[in-house]
């Protein structure tokens, strides 16, 4: 969980440096309170039935932004709260169900400071299940670039995600 | 399936379904959407901290397109409205009853504060030729989702690849 201490500067990283891996054991309640807490009704994501007969897989599954809303929780973890997301791309590649341990690890994969500043570390990040790979993920997360130095201040043309 | 209808080709660039949010954006479902994902960023959860770095409470980023998705009933509605009405659209116009979602890209800007009122508006940026993957036939498209809060700052861009299939029989 993330610390409210926490106050991962850019200096605390570097290129190739691991993320805490993070597992999570999904069940159905996980599914489907992924999918009402991101407003998404759609049957694949509480009805066992319409998955298997309509999508044709074996259960009900993960959805989308809840996917997005545990890669959040997972970078802030590492961050804390100082930590500003900028830009997150991930693909599906497998769907998650009910009774697989997702397992969130990633990696910083470089450091930079923008024109205005503004620390970046681009992260490589994935979810698998067992030796499944289901998303992979990239994103970039602003930093503090000294211990006074807070990404959420910046407005305007000075933040540049 | 190789033709692609003229309405579809006329929808690529076309700024569609631009609406205001059905609701405020209210800290109750912020907790709902942490508790989803056991979220224990203090921003969230922590009013002193939250006053400190983002000078009072914000929305995980993530929750972007939360704010725009309706609820499942509403009393004076007509019909059944879609969250992602233009992969709808395609899903009916190119006959495709099944679809999924591969690609997801989220840009975001000016942080999302309860009562922020936020307008969205859809944009269909490509559809591909037909192609064959596990799933079936179909094709792949892209949409982009702008939104902007009520004072007319932009707070983030959702990019969504879908891919819309017919099951193999």
């Amino acid at each position: 969980m993330s610390n409210p201490d926490a106050r991962l500067t850019l200096d605390d990283v570097a290129p190739g440096q691991a993320l805490p891996e993070l597992a999570v054991d999904v069940c159905a309640t996980t599914v489907v309170l992924g999918a009402l807490a991101s407003r998404d009704w759609r049957p694949m994501h509480h009805d066992k039935d319409f998955a298997q007969q309509r999508n044709g897989v074996r259960d009900i599954f993960l959805n989308t932004p809840n996917l997005a809303a545990w890669y959040e929780r997972y970078i802030s973890d590492w961050t804390g709260p100082t930590g500003r997301l900028g830009r997150m791309q991930f693909r599906m590649r497998d769907s998650i169900f009910p009774g697989d341990r997702m397992v969130f690890r990633g990696a910083v994969e470089s450091v930079s400071t923008d024109d205005v500043g503004c620390g970046w570390a681009e992260l490589t990040l994935r979810v698998s299940v067992d030796d499944r790979v289901c998303t992979e993920c990239r994103a970039r997360v602003a930093l503090p670039c000294t211990a006074s130095d807070n990404p959420w201040r910046r407005q305007g043309t000075d933040w540049r995600p | 399936m190789s033709e692609l209808p003229e309405q579809v080709r006329e929808w690529i660039g076309q700024r569609r379904y631009e609406q205001a949010g059905e609701f405020e954006v209210e800290r109750g479902y912020i907790f709902t959407s942490c508790a989803s994902v056991e979220n224990g960023n203090p921003l969230f959860w922590d009013e002193a901290v939250a006053r400190r770095l983002t000078g009072g409470w914000i929305a995980p980023p993530t929750m972007l397109s939360v704010w725009f998705r309706p609820h499942a009933w509403a009393p004076d509605r007509t019909g059944t409205e879609q969250p992602l009405q233009v992969h709808f659209d395609l899903k009916e116009q190119l006959g495709l009853p099944e679809a999924v979602m591969t690609d997801n890209t989220l840009v975001f800007g000016a942080p999302v504060r309860p009562g922020d009122r936020l307008v969205t508006w859809q944009v269909l940026r490509s559809v591909s030729e037909p192609k064959r993957t596990k799933l079936g036939l179909g094709r792949f498209w892209v949409i982009d989702v702008e939104s902007v809060n009520q004072r007319g700052d932009w707070v983030g861009t959702e990019t969504y690849t879908g891919f819309g299939y017919r099951r193999d029989s």
